[in-house]
Parts: C-alpha cells; sequence; structure tokens
C-alpha cells in the first residue's frame, strides 16, 4: 500500500540545520517465529520502517540539472594535472589525482552525439524496491574519447548491443531527484515513444 | 591513464617471518534458522582447537589481538557485532577491530592479523569472518547486497547487484569468449567441476552432480549467466590463527608460512580508467602489445574484462613472496568464483594463463585435481572445496574458508578433515558412496584469492610449508 501524505517524512534546511517533518518511521509489532515441526520458539521478526536523509552535497547540481533535461559531468582543468582535461561521468566533485575541485559542465549535446553502449546486461531479477519496469536492460555508455569514465544507466526503448548508438532522456515531469531521472533509449526512437513523464 | 609510482609499486615487507599456526570452520549452509551467529563462530574457533590438539581455553591463551571479517552489518540489524562475537568467544579484554571489505572481507581480516605479528605489535593473532544472509526474504537481501554498489548512482537500478556485475560478464564473453559454443561449454565445466568437488567436502552446501548441459539449460539470471554459473548464499564462519616463530611452534610442530597483500580498485565499474597492464613476473614486456588485434575491443585495460584489484594483489603477494610463475610454482589454488566467467577472468589477472587465454586453464585440464584428459594429477588444482559454487559464500567467511582449505592440503590433512562419518552425519548430510580424496599430494605451496563485488578490493595469500621457501627472508 503506498503511503499516504500523513505517514510521509519530509525535510528542509533552515539555517544549515535539517528540519524533518512528518512520519520518519511506523512502529509495527514483531511477529514470533516457530518451528512448526517442533512447535518451539526460534525468534522474532524485527520490522523496521525507515526514511534516510542523504546530502547530495557537490553532486546536487547533476540531480537537480537531470529534471531540467540537462546531463551535467565535471572536468578537471587543473593547468598542473597530468590528467587535466579529463571529464568524469559519473560526476567526480574532485579531480582523482590532484583533488582539486573538477569544472562542473554540461554535456547534454556530447551524449546526444556520441553515446553508444559499452556493455550491457538483460535480467529479470530486481531487489526489493524496484521500481524498473522488467527485464532491466543495463547498459553502459561510453562517451567521446575526453569522457574517461564509462556511464552506467537503464535502456528503455530499444535492443541493447555493443557499439550501438543511444541517447538520454529526462524525467523532466514529476522528477525523483535521483539517478533515475535519467534513462537511455536507442537513436532514432521518437518522442511518443518515450515513457511517461521522459522528454528528450 | 592511471601511472603508478615507484613508492606505491614497493613490494611489501613483513617485518618477520609470519606463521598459520591453526585453522577451523563451522558447517556452512544457506539458513541456520535456530542457531545464533556466535554459536557458528565458537564452532569454527573450537574446530582451530581441536586441529592443533588443544582446548578452546588453551589455544586462546595465545591470542593478543583479533580481527573480525563481517561484512553485512544491516543484514543482521546489529551494529558492533564484533563486539557481540568477541564477547562470546570469551576473548575479552584484548584489543579488536572489524573489518568490512566485501566479498574479500576474510582476506582483508587475514591481512590484517598477519600486519599485526609482522609489525611486532602481537605474537599471535586472530582472524575470524561470519556472514548471517539468511535473516531477511530475498528481495530485500539483494536489495541489501546492491547497497555495496554506489547508492545514488547505481543501486536505485533495480536493487539488483546482479545488474552492475554482469555487464562485466557480457565485455568478457563478447570479447574474449567470441560468444562461441565452447567458451560457453568451459564456463559450465567450472560449475561442473565446482559443485562435483563440493560433493566430497561436508562442510559444503551447494554439492551437486550436474552435466555441462545441465549448466547452459538452468535458467538465466542475467545472460550469459544462468542460475548454476553462480555462486552460493550461505551463512557460516571461518577463521585462522597467525603467529610469529616462536609462538607458531609452541601452537603446533607443522605451521605454515603466509605471506598476503591486498589491492584495490574503483567500486563504480564506470570509473575505471585506462592504463597499462602492470606486469607479473612471468609476463614479458610487449606480451600485451597486439592484444586488441588478437581480441578486438580487448585493447582497453582494466577495462571491464580485468579486475585490476586482482592483478595488484597478486603483484605484491609474488614479489613478497618469490613466486615467478604461479602454475610452477604452487601446488593449488582457491580461487574466488563467484561466477563461472570471473573465475576464467581472475585466471589471467593472477597470471596462471595470459590475458585473453584464461579459458585454457580449464580446457587442458590443469584446473582439476585429476586431469580429465591425462587421467594424471592436475598441474595446479583449482578450489577443490568446492568454492564459492559449490562449497559457500558466507561473505565474510569465504577468505577465510579458502585459506583453511588451502592449509588442509599443505599440512597433508585434507582427508582428515573432509571424510569422517562422524562429521558427515553430525552435519546431516550424507557422504556420497563415491566419496573420492580431494587431498591435493605432496602439496607444498599454494594461493587464496579473495575479492569484493565488481573488484574492488582483493587479497591474495600465499601459504608455504616452511621447508619449501621460494625466497630467503
Amino acid at each position: 500500500m503506498p503511503k499516504t501524505e500523513k505517514e510521509k517524512g519530509f525535510v528542509d534546511i533552515v539555517k544549515k540545520r535539517y528540519k524533518p517533518k512528518g512520519a520518519f518511521h511506523i512502529i509495527e509489532a514483531n511477529q514470533p517465529i516457530y518451528n512448526k515441526d517442533t512447535g518451539k520458539l526460534a525468534g522474532v521478526t524485527n520490522p523496521r520502517d525507515m526514511t534516510y536523509i542523504h546530502s547530495y552535497g557537490g553532486e546536487a547540481v547533476f540531480f537537480d540539472s537531470l529534471g531540467k533535461g540537462r546531463l551535467m559531468a565535471s572536468r578537471c582543468d587543473n593547468k598542473k594535472c597530468e590528467t587535466k582535461g579529463s571529464i568524469y561521468e559519473p560526476f567526480r566533485i574532485f579531480c582523482p589525482d590532484c583533488l582539486r575541485k573538477n569544472t562542473v559542465i554540461d554535456i547534454t549535446e556530447k551524449a546526444q552525439k556520441t553515446a553508444k553502449i559499452h556493455s550491457f546486461i538483460i535480467t529479470h531479477r530486481s531487489g526489493a524496491f524496484n521500481t524498473l519496469p522488467k527485464p532491466i536492460k543495463f547498459i553502459n555508455i561510453e562517451f567521446d574519447e575526453e569522457v574517461v569514465t564509462i556511464l552506467m544507466s537503464v535502456l528503455v526503448v530499444g535492443e541493447p548491443e555493443i557499439g550501438k548508438k543511444v541517447v538520454p532522456i529526462f524525467r523532466t515531469k514529476n522528477s525523483t531527484y535521483t539517478i533515475m531521472d535519467l534513462m537511455f533509449v536507442v537513436e532514432g526512437t521518437k518522442e511518443s515513444e518515450l515513457p511517461e513523464d521522459f522528454t528528450f | 591513464m592511471i601511472k603508478f609510482s615507484d613508492k606505491q609499486l614497493k613490494i611489501p615487507k613483513l617485518m618477520r617471518p609470519v606463521y598459520l599456526a591453526t585453522v577451523g570452520m563451522s558447517k556452512f549452509d544457506r539458513a541456520f534458522p535456530e542457531t545464533r551467529t556466535e554459536e557458528l563462530c565458537i564452532e569454527a574457533l573450537t574446530a582451530a582447537a581441536d586441529f592443533v590438539k588443544m582446548t578452546p581455553r588453551e589455544l586462546k591463551q595465545y591470542i593478543h589481538t583479533c580481527y573480525y571479517g563481517h561484512f553485512a552489518d544491516h543484514f543482521g540489524d546489529q551494529l558492533l557485532g564484533e563486539a557481540v562475537i568477541h564477547d562470546r568467544l570469551g576473548l575479552d579484554p584484548l584489543g579488536n577491530i572489524g573489518v568490512k571489505t566485501g566479498g574479500a572481507t576474510g582476506g582483508s581480516a587475514m591481512w590484517e592479523a598477519v600486519k599485526a605479528v609482522a609489525s611486532g605489535y602481537s605474537d599471535c593473532t586472530l582472524a575470524l569472518g561470519w556472514e548471517r544472509m539468511d535473516e531477511v526474504p530475498t528481495d530485500e537481501g539483494n536489495h541489501l547486497i546492491a547497497c555495496a554498489a554506489d547508492k545514488d548512482w547505481e543501486t536505485p537500478l533495480g536493487h539488483i547487484y546482479t545488474g552492475y556485475y554482469a555487464v562485466m560478464a557480457q565485455r568478457y564473453w563478447k570479447i574474449f569468449g567470441k560468444e562461441e559454443d565452447s567458451f560457453r561449454n568451459t564456463m559450465a565445466e567450472i560449475a561442473v567441476k565446482n559443485r562435483g568437488y563440493a560433493r566430497m567436502n561436508p562442510y559444503a552446501h551447494g554439492p551437486l552432480k550436474i552435466t555441462v548441459e545441465d549448466v547452459i539449460n538452468s535458467p538465466i539470471v542475467a545472460y550469459p549467466l544462468r542460475t548454476l554459473d553462480c555462486c552460493l548464499m550461505s551463512v557460516g564462519s571461518a577463521c585462522g590463527i597467525v603467529c610469529d616463530e616462536k609462538t607458531a611452534y609452541e601452537i603446533t610442530d607443522k605451521p605454515l608460512r603466509i605471506y598476503i597483500a591486498a589491492g584495490s580498485h574503483t567500486l563504480r565499474v564506470a570509473d575505471r580508467r585506462d592504463m597499462k597492464i602492470p606486469l607479473l613476473p612471468n609476463e614479458k614486456p610487449g606480451v600485451y602489445d597486439d592484444l586488441g588485434k588478437r581480441f578486438p575491443g580487448g585493447d582497453r585495460y582494466p577495462g571491464f574484462t580485468s579486475f585490476l584489484a586482482a592483478r595488484m594483489s597478486a603483484y605484491y603477494a609474488y614479489h613478497m613472496s618469490g613466486v615467478n610463475d604461479p602454475s610452477e610454482d604452487l601446488d593449488l589454488v582457491e580461487l574466488h568464483d563467484a561466477f563461472t566467467i570471473s573465475d576464467i577472468q581472475t585466471y589471467e589477472d593472477i597470471g596462471i594463463r595470459p590475458y585473453g587465454e584464461g579459458r585454457d586453464y580449464i580446457e587442458s585440464g590443469d584446473a582439476y585435481v585429476i586431469n580429465p584428459i591425462t587421467k594424471k594429477p592436475g598441474k595446479l588444482p583449482s578450489n577443490p572445496c568446492g568454492g564459492l559454487i559449490g562449497c559457500m559464500h558466507a561473505v565474510g567467511a569465504t577468505g577465510l574458508m579458502q585459506i583453511a582449505e588451502i592449509g588442509y592440503h599443505i599440512w597433508n590433512r585434507w582427508d582428515e578433515i573432509h571424510e569422517s562419518e562422524e562429521k558427515w552425519k553430525k552435519f546431516d548430510r550424507k557422504k556420497p558412496k563415491d566419496w573420492t580424496s580431494l587431498q591435493v599430494k605432496g602439496a607444498k605451496r599454494g594461493l587464496a584469492i579473495s575479492h569484493a563485488g565488481v573488484g574492488s578490493h582483493v587479497t591474495c595469500t600465499i601459504l608455504m610449508n616452511p621447508n619449501n621457501l621460494l625466497k630467503e627472508d
């Protein structure tokens, strides 16, 4: 059963402090576990329903931009760094080599032009809390040579194949402010084929 | 491009020789609904005492500090579980610490225990690991395991670790396996071998007498991986006691020399950057210059097809211990066969075969206790206990179980541990009528790889009979 508004937890930041409001946990009684063969008590269930509070820190710009239809990455611009010019997607706040703060850059157009599948996997399995339709088509995405990493995401229109060109789509309506606001479709997909709430 | 400095490539040095004095294990199973974790840990430590004909009380008198491997606190809803176990083992007020490095947790606990002895801080240490993954429903367990991936960038995508891992298998399958049926068969042979070996192991909870066809026809988990290609999910405990030379010979007249090293690589496979292949002692410069030509797409290193952490742990451990060529210098190995395909990848990472040729280790018969082609002893048997696919994967205990199993072979006591009718009965398991000894005859040196997730942490442990060392101290 989905939670009602009264059963949800919300958080704001006021004067640099978290201000939670609403319900962050719901108490439920534990239950005995019996061995049906012997009739003996073996243990108990321990129900837990909690809501965590989590800071994106310097990555917040990445997650905020997805709902605006933009794919942000970061680049080391430190002239003294031997890996200067490397672009990171997944976004890294700091350069892993010189540990200077990276420059935030927009790679939406680069992704639209150069993204292709490096590897993929299709699975019918998932864990608790999954909201993706199954089978899930995991893909790893290469961009051009400036991007030194390989982004993981999911393909939601088309069939995956190594080397196939893909383009990003964004959950610009009803954003979740998570990585679930970014998915990919094969090149040539029409706007009408996109999942609900997504746009190019 | 990642580059290492000379200081980073320094060969680790133990400041004095370290010995493995004894080991012990509990029974392993998918679930223990009527057994507390401490009961399993006490079973493992008691077995270690029995192995050197001591009472637990006598053995405990030697222990100075303790290193506990337990990965997934959130499965058991118990923080400081190490303190619970430490108290129940009756080892307070000794110093202890918990180690958590995913699937490599057991190996990492031993890494810490060895360093404590090598430095002189302790003369005798306990490395003990356990895992408890049976106390949540499977789908919630999948979510909890997926929490070992990046919580912002990966976990929300399906809450299923298999998805983050199997993309590597897919890439290896296509680039190095060339999607050949023969490669698919080789993968299946690993599952057949390891589940078959597990039939001879009373501790194992995944023994099966199966065929290549059974593996290939088992349900798909994530193509090309099928159910029987995948490791078990287990509960249980294992331990080892390591000492300086004097203490080791007080506990037993046959301690083993132990060397151990660790490597690491990114938590997200996404973050892997290109680099040159670090070479092991048995690889000549230039050997991989044409790798991309022979295997188109295989020139990105480590890419998705290799485990840099495994290579680095082997690099350090081989140089520490004097191993030049694992196939020539070692008598057996216990590898982290989380999946059949990752087992093949590891053969290459640790230099049993060159990159791109891992499959040959199985196809040649070298990886078997008895080579199925020549009917003679295999050159370098792997996973005679059944490995993670056939014996167990109780995360925090796995690396320690592997070290224990290598030890049993070098001590020439594998049969004593695995054969007795009494033990099969105690574990409520039926000993097969065709039970066969898998003791690797004349084993003097062995290796165990303990590996985390997509390769974030790996340890390489090498055990040797002290009379058969390869390098002077």
